[in-house]
């Protein structure tokens, strides 16, 4: 692939030439202080005393006031075969909306905590120039989606929050840390050494979940500048998705260059890495004339 | 033309190697979660769950393990399972050893629930069914043994109702009584006080969750004494009283005395007693 060919040049180095290190890393900044910031206002009540945000992210409550709960986990309520009381289905409703307004995904890549750790495996992949001996189908997600609804609906439980990491990690942070390290530091492990993007890219569910709640999000990625790229490549090895770029930028005959792909997270880092500044963050109906303004 | 029917059948044959590696995935996933589930929701004995959970499968559909009334309860009985616990993944439960659960009036924890796993039926924290206690070990619970302990009876919300005193005869002395700690599984809502306060180093009293502690009896099974009391009369041909056939002049005390000889015109004098005062008259009434 040409991508291996390009991993020797360091991603984002142009970037950070032209542009100046903070703008070359601005959406990286902006994301890890979301993830951060959302992380300590659930610490902030067991820590502190500071009781903002009570629960964790499955569902939680805000000021004593505003209910929210993981359209993921309630829909595996639902599917169990329970019947929710009203303020989980007012949460859950917000939530929805919510990312399927602004991209499913932008919750990997703004919100979940595990997108640290997967984001951290990946930088160690690529600065030791690891090669995977393993790689995955991007579709698991969707097959391991679909027995999990399937599952939980026949067995009549919540099956996948009997190990999903994703919530675990969310919950032992802000409760009891068990041994969900170990869990967190496997998925780590897989992703740096033996499958690259092994799991937010190819397993996780719940990522699989929220792009397609995502699927016609408003607020996308486009490359309306595209004239200006020099096919350096760094938005793709950057990119956690790489092959949601492709459409927009390697086929000629696209007249409206926007990622449409549900499973582009909106995490702006091909953004940050191109010196070009091809990409920006914008309107689903972006279009070529937009530029001219 | 053969082109475009290469190209029909390398796609037709894509989407079938497709098709058949997803419902592949879709199988072998759902064995390997199918497994794992069985063995995580295996009824554990610590999964003594917070007020309002009837039935642990519809407790493990509805929890979103948000710890939201593990937040409210006010004296931090409740906790989440975490990884490398017994409890399913995330749920909250208590260990009544540690900190009982205080049985708080407007029972802030079923409010806390978002979803309605603790169910916002419960109005009366007497009605709740967290668990059961049982006195799992007699051999160590000194009352057994003739002490006089009744920490548990004395502790109990409910006493006399979730846990009464049984008196009965220590056959070891011949001579004084135990009195032993009986539980009530129509009034104990599982609190786990009394397994707190027990004095033994491991307590002899326990709460289980109440599916792993009760029996149940054959449904076919119609108790005689209830049967009669529901429907007013015996339900066979009422019992005749019983016809002794004494030794004349005697009658049958019930109250252990045995047989005695009738009493003569209801005399109060203390000297007419029924009986005679020549042995040989006594023997003679055939009275052994």
């Amino acid at each position: 692939m040409s991508i291996s060919a390009t991993s020797i040049r360091i991603a984002g180095l142009e970037a950070i030439q032209k542009k100046g290190w903070l703008n070359a890393h601005k959406w990286l900044l902006l994301r890890r202080f979301s993830q951060i910031s959302i992380l300590s206002l659930f610490l902030l009540g067991p820590v502190f005393g500071v009781w903002i945000v009570k629960g964790n992210m499955s569902s939680s409550l805000t000021l004593d006031v505003l209910s929210l709960t993981d359209p993921f986990v309630f829909i595996q309520s639902l599917l169990s075969g329970h019947v929710v009381k009203t303020t989980a289905i007012v949460g859950a409703l917000i939530v929805f909306g919510f990312y399927a307004l602004v991209g499913g995904r932008v919750y990997c890549s703004w919100v979940c905590p595990i997108n640290i750790v997967t984001d951290i495996a990946d930088w160690f992949y690529r600065k030791l120039k690891i090669k995977s001996p393993v790689h995955f189908s991007k579709n698991n997600r969707y097959s391991l989606l679909a027995a999990i609804f399937l599952l939980t609906a026949v067995s009549g439980i919540m099956v996948w929050e009997l190990i999903n990491p994703v919530t675990m990690l969310q919950r032992e942070l802000v409760f009891t840390m068990g041994f969900s390290w170990a869990v967190i530091l496997a998925i780590f492990i897989i992703d740096a050494f033996i499958s690259r993007r092994a799991w937010c890219g190819r397993f996780c569910p719940m990522g699989a979940f929220y792009s397609l709640l995502g699927k016609f999000s408003f607020i996308r990625v486009n490359a309306l500048n595209r004239e200006a790229c020099n096919d350096c490549l760094d938005c793709y090895v950057v990119c956690p998705e790489p092959q949601v770029i492709k459409p927009v930028l390697i086929k000629a005959d696209v007249s409206n260059p926007v990622i449409l792909a549900a499973n582009c997270t909106n995490c702006g880092r091909c953004i940050d890495v191109c010196s070009e500044d091809v990409f920006t963050l914008g309107m689903r109906t972006a279009k070529f004339s937009d530029i001219a303004k | 033309m053969n082109t475009s029917t290469n190209k029909t059948l390398q796609s037709r044959r894509r989407f079938l190697e497709n098709i058949s590696r997803a419902a592949g995935g879709v199988a072998l996933y759902g064995f390997g979660l199918g497994l794992y589930s069985q063995q995580a929701i295996s009824l554990p004995s610590q999964s003594i769950r917070p007020p309002g959970v009837v039935n642990e499968n519809d407790f493990l559909s509805a929890c979103v393990r948000c710890g939201l009334c593990v937040r409210d309860c006010p004296y931090d009985t409740l906790k989440l399972s975490s990884l490398g616990d017994d409890v399913a993944l995330g749920t909250p439960y208590f260990d009544a050893r540690k900190i009982p659960c205080e049985m708080c009036e407007d029972i802030p924890c079923v409010k806390a629930c978002p979803t309605g796993a603790l169910d916002p039926e419960l109005q009366n924290i007497d009605d709740a069914r967290m668990g059961l206690a049982v006195l799992i070990d007699q051999e160590s619970c000194i009352a057994f043994h003739g002490l006089r302990c009744e920490v548990c009876f004395n502790v109990c919300p409910l006493a006399n109702k979730a846990i009464s005193l049984n008196r009965t005869h220590n056959q070891r002395t011949g001579k004084h009584a135990l009195i032993i700690p009986v539980v009530h599984s129509d009034a104990c809502t599982g609190c786990g006080k009394c397994e707190h306060a027990c004095i033994l180093e491991e307590a002899a009293i326990k709460i289980l969750p109440v599916k792993l502690a009760k029996g149940e009896l054959g449904h076919h099974y119609k108790l005689g004494w209830q049967e009669k009391q529901k429907a007013g009369e015996s339900l066979v041909t009422p019992d005749v009283p019983h016809q002794y056939n004494l030794p004349e002049g005697t009658s049958y005390d019930y109250e252990g005395e045995g047989l005695i000889p009738a009493l003569k015109n209801n005399s109060k004098d203390i000297n007419d007693t029924p009986f005679t005062k020549s042995a040989i008259d006594r023997l003679n009434e055939g009275v052994n």
